[in-house]
């Protein structure tokens, strides 16, 4: 792989600087139903990207292959593209920073290892135990287990070498249960990076147990509700807060942020680090897709902006350095943004937050992320499922509701943080989240 | 009878991919075929395709990057019993064939026997789209100069415009298609896409205007539209919301402007009529076929030959003709969209759903184009009738769940409706409802239809191109997500 991203930057041009990246992914995917195999997918990738600039003007071209006569054309292409792009001092490719990656390990023979036989056992156990855990589950829309084995280098003609390799599985059941008519819907998963991370029960326990409480689901009333974030819903609003903080979406105008560096942004109980070392995390990594060392990255530090991340060039415009957060596929040039966000945890236990809410919503799922946050202006409004929560406890669950605020609002109405931090597969752990106040928007 | 034996068989074909060839020798397509079934099976299938994109990029008034990418390869699937073996190659040669069709055969776990001999038999299916000019033909420089009129056009709005993205995309994809039943076709599938994205800065912060336009045609594409008006429609929503009131909150009617509403019958019923879920009892419109889903004036239609519609192509990626199906007439639940899997299943035919991602991906049942036909209604006369509530002019995305048939879709260019007239403008948020009951409470529909822009449909993890399109409309009672009291 290495050697060749090196071939292609020993093809540079005087004057020029080439970088190539190298991807190759073997996956494996298999779906249960009603007992038997629906499908096994076996599947092996590969894939280049080749970024040229010369006179501040950059060309970029990619392949889905490895072929000798793909590179070639890629090169060509590369290079050709970069005549029509407006020149710009700040477009350069990385410079080796001297930092060496954090070594961890994140590749595991032991998923090469493992036989077919075994990951159609684990789908197959997956549905069965789901279709078990209640005698209202009707059925299993989805069970599946899917692996992949991945592995990239990054050459450049600045003397950047860098390779890393990692393993992952998963397991997911999507539950149907069904009461007097009624079907409601949940989601269980386990994910690691070998198999023997993977926890059956638990994913088939979580689904079921999320799919049966929903029966019976109500519209709640409209108004101005104290709600809890499970980690499952705090995660996907983590990575969005995070998004707004990329160094390229504040030069470009479009983060509300922008102006806020050093100020109070946050409850002073949000400290929110992204740290792609942290081995915990399903999405760390060695090394950014400029093939810098990845490094931990406090955000916000009590509820204030501390930093925002960067990638080469969009360091080099702000005057100062990356900070490893170039992201990026063979298919695209290196973006800017987090990959693994997560809050220092408090130190109740989700119950114990409950508990101290007299009149709130649990909310377990939300919905339309992509249509109902904009990330520029701050609004958002999100379709949402839950548990209400009266005196303390978890009443009766709710549904097809929606709720809304600001990101900015929200930030600052953290009121207490749970104990439950848990990496998910996304680029944002997950932890019980109190919100003091959100609008809920239903009947 | 072993693989050595089929490849004695030779077949003649007709090259019916619009004068570019076939893309795969038909003896290759035929030894791969043979390997897939050596071992049994029911059903095999070689995908291939081969794609070439152009996209060009607009941020902060520099051309940022002019990109090419090529993708190809082929997905071999077999079938046995209710088992789907796939595997994907990137290597075109007869020796990555042979290797992904061994692991797909190996995966479907074969078992039982029955061997058979397959002769492809070259189908002349309906004509690729006709494009007057290929993308490829046209040099980058005149796509890049769109994105700077764009952003010239944009700017010249109004001084709160502070940023402008703009982005040209076209793509060119080959696919042939080669099964054991004898199936060899093929099909060229060109698309053209411009978008662009404004951020407009005032005392109340940020707000963002978008609009595109893409077709399944070339470069005659900017024949037709100017990059200018698409720039000043963007650039005016995202003027508009500065002066936006936060949404309201609660149940209301709503009314969605023509070519505005398809999201909506996406989400709240298309998804749903999906056979693929309906199979699963993960719909709530299972069973429920020849009943009245519907208020008595919709009727839904999917209709993937839609001529230069985004959604539209010759043949699925199966090789099954894109057909116009529909799916609600007069209220009344007619039919459910269908792959060849599960069409196969039922003893019926697909009704050419059956699409996919790219060869790296297993095809499953999506939708095309779709559209809610014309109304007797007058627009006007909708607006007018509605005392309170919201006009969506421009949705964003959705999303549904097809199990409880709860669903979401945002606006991103809305206005209150007071006494009947539109008036202030309101800020982004998501409206939901339920997919049976909304298209009962649906007590409006005009004359004025209009196809909206074009999306991109995700399922499973696989994004396709889709149209949709619908007149103005009237729900009596959807929930409005907003923050107002």
């Amino acid at each position: 792989m290495l050697e060749i991203a090196e071939r292609i930057v020993g093809w540079s041009d005087p004057g020029e600087q080439v970088e190539a990246v190298v991807v190759h992914e073997r996956e494996t995917e298999v779906r249960a139903y009603e007992g038997e195999v629906e499908s096994l997918t076996v599947a092996e990738s590969r894939g280049v990207g080749v970024r040229i600039i010369r006179d501040g003007r950059q060309g970029f071209a990619y392949a889905g292959t490895l072929d000798p006569d793909a590179l070639g054309e890629v090169m060509r292409e590369a290079r050709d593209n970069l005549g029509f792009a407006t020149p710009d001092e700040h477009c350069s490719l990385a410079e080796p920073d001297g930092l060496a990656p954090v070594g961890m390990d994140l590749y595991r023979d032991a998923l090469l290892d493992l036989p077919i036989d075994a990951k159609v056992q684990m789908a197959l156990d997956l549905e069965r135990l789901t279709l078990s855990a209640d005698g209202r589950i009707s059925g299993v829309e989805s069970a599946e287990y899917s692996d992949s084995v991945s592995s990239s280098a990054v050459a450049t003609t600045t003397g950047i070498r860098s390779t890393s390799r990692e393993t992952g599985c998963f397991l997911s059941a999507y539950a149907l249960a069904e009461s007097d008519g009624e079907t409601q819907t949940g989601f269980g998963f386990s994910l690691g990076r070998q198999p023997g991370d993977l926890d059956v029960e638990a994913a088939a326990a979580e689904a079921a147990e999320r799919s049966t409480r929903m029966l019976g689901a109500v519209k709640p009333p409209s108004g101005r509700m104290t709600v809890v974030f499970d980690p499952w819903v705090s995660a996907q609003f983590l990575g969005i807060v995070g998004g707004t903080l990329s160094g390229e979406a504040v030069q470009k105008g479009r983060s509300m942020f922008a102006d806020r560096l050093g100020d109070d942004v946050a409850s002073p109980l949000l400290t929110l680090i992204d740290d792609p070392t942290d081995p915990a995390a399903f999405t760390a990594t060695e090394t950014d897709g400029e093939g810098l060392a990845t490094r931990r990255n406090v955000l916000l530090a009590n509820g204030r902006l501390e930093r925002f991340v960067h990638n080469s060039e969009t360091a080099r415009r702000a005057g100062t350095v990356s900070t490893g957060s170039a992201v990026r596929g063979y298919s695209s040039t290196p973006g800017v943004g987090v990959r693994a966000v997560a809050v220092v945890p408090g130190d109740r236990s989700p119950a114990d937050l409950v508990s101290g809410i007299r009149d709130g919503l649990l909310i377990q799922g939300v919905s339309g992320l992509h249509s109902g946050v904009n990330a520029v202006s701050g609004d958002f409004s999100t379709g949402a499922e839950g548990i209400r929560i009266r005196d303390g406890e978890l009443a009766e669950p709710v549904r097809e509701f929606t709720i809304a605020s600001t990101i900015q609002k929200m930030l600052t109405d953290v009121t207490a943080i749970g104990d439950d931090l848990q990496w998910l597969p996304m680029r944002a752990a997950g932890v019980t989240l109190v919100i003091a106040e959100l609008t809920v928007s239903g009947v | 009878m072993t693989y050595a034996v089929l490849e004695t068989m030779m077949v003649q074909v007709i090259d019916m991919t619009g004068g570019e060839g076939v893309m795969l020798d038909p003896q290759v397509l035929l030894d791969t075929l043979g390997v897939a079934m050596a071992t049994g099976g029911e059903f095999a299938e070689v995908f291939v395709e081969d794609r070439r994109s152009t996209s060009a990029l607009l941020d902060d008034s520099r051309i940022e990057e002019l990109t090419s990418g090529r993708d190809r390869g082929a997905g071999i699937r077999v079938v046995v019993g209710d088992t789907t073996g796939f595997a994907h190659t990137a290597d075109l040669s007869p020796v990555g064939l042979r290797a992904a069709a061994g692991a797909a055969s190996a995966a479907a776990r074969s078992g039982g026997s029955g061997v058979r001999v397959v002769a492809l038999d070259a189908v002349s299916g309906p004509a690729s789209a006709v494009v007057e000019i290929l993308p490829s033909d046209v040099p980058k420089a005149r796509k890049v100069a769109l994105l700077d009129r764009a952003d010239d056009a944009a700017r010249s709005c109004d001084g709160a415009i502070t940023q402008v993205t703009a982005r040209y995309a076209d793509s060119q994809r080959r696919i042939q298609i080669a099964n054991s039943d004898g199936l060899l076709t093929g099909d060229r599938q060109i698309r053209t896409l411009f978008s662009v994205s404004c951020v407009a800065s005032g005392d109340s912060g940020l707000q963002t205007g978008r609009e595109s336009v893409g077709h399944t045609i070339g470069f005659e594409l900017f024949d037709r539209v100017d990059v200018e008006d698409l720039a000043g429609l963007a650039a005016g929503r995202a003027l508009t919301k500065l002066d936006a009131v936060p949404a309201p909150s609660g149940q209301m009617p709503v009314v969605v402007g023509p070519g505005g509403g398809g999201v909506l019958f996406h989400e709240a019923c298309g998804h749903g009529l999906e056979a693929d879920l309906i199979a699963k009892a993960a719909s709530v419109f299972a069973g429920r076929r020849g009943d009245v889903v519907a208020a008595p004036m919709v009727s839904l239609v999917d209709d993937g030959t839609m001529a230069g519609e985004w959604g539209r192509y010759a043949i699925d990626d199966e090789g099954r003709p894109a057909q116009h199906n529909v799916l609600i007439r007069d209220g009344v639940l007619t039919d459910f969209m269908w792959d060849r899997l599960r069409a196969r299943r039922e003893g019926r035919e697909s009704s050419g759903n059956g699409r996919r991602q790219s060869y790296r991906h297993l095809p499953m049942v999506r939708m095309t184009n779709t559209y809610l036909e014309a109304g007797g209604d007058d627009p006007a006369e909708i607006l007018a009738g509605t005392e309170q509530g919201v006009y969506v002019a421009q949705l964003g995305g959705g999303q549904v769940n097809t199990a409880t048939g709860d669903f979401v879709f945002g606006m991103t260019e809305a206005y209150l409706i007071e006494g009947g007239r539109l008036t202030a403008p309101i800020r982004d948020g998501n409206l939901i409802g339920n997919g049976p009951a909304a298209l009962l409470d649906i007590d409006g529909i005009a004359g004025d239809f209009a196809m909206g822009s074009p999306g991109t449909c995700g399922k499973d993890g696989q994004g396709v191109p889709v149209g949709d399109g619908t007149p103005t409309l009237r729900v009596a009672k959807l929930t409005v997500g907003g923050t107002a009291a």
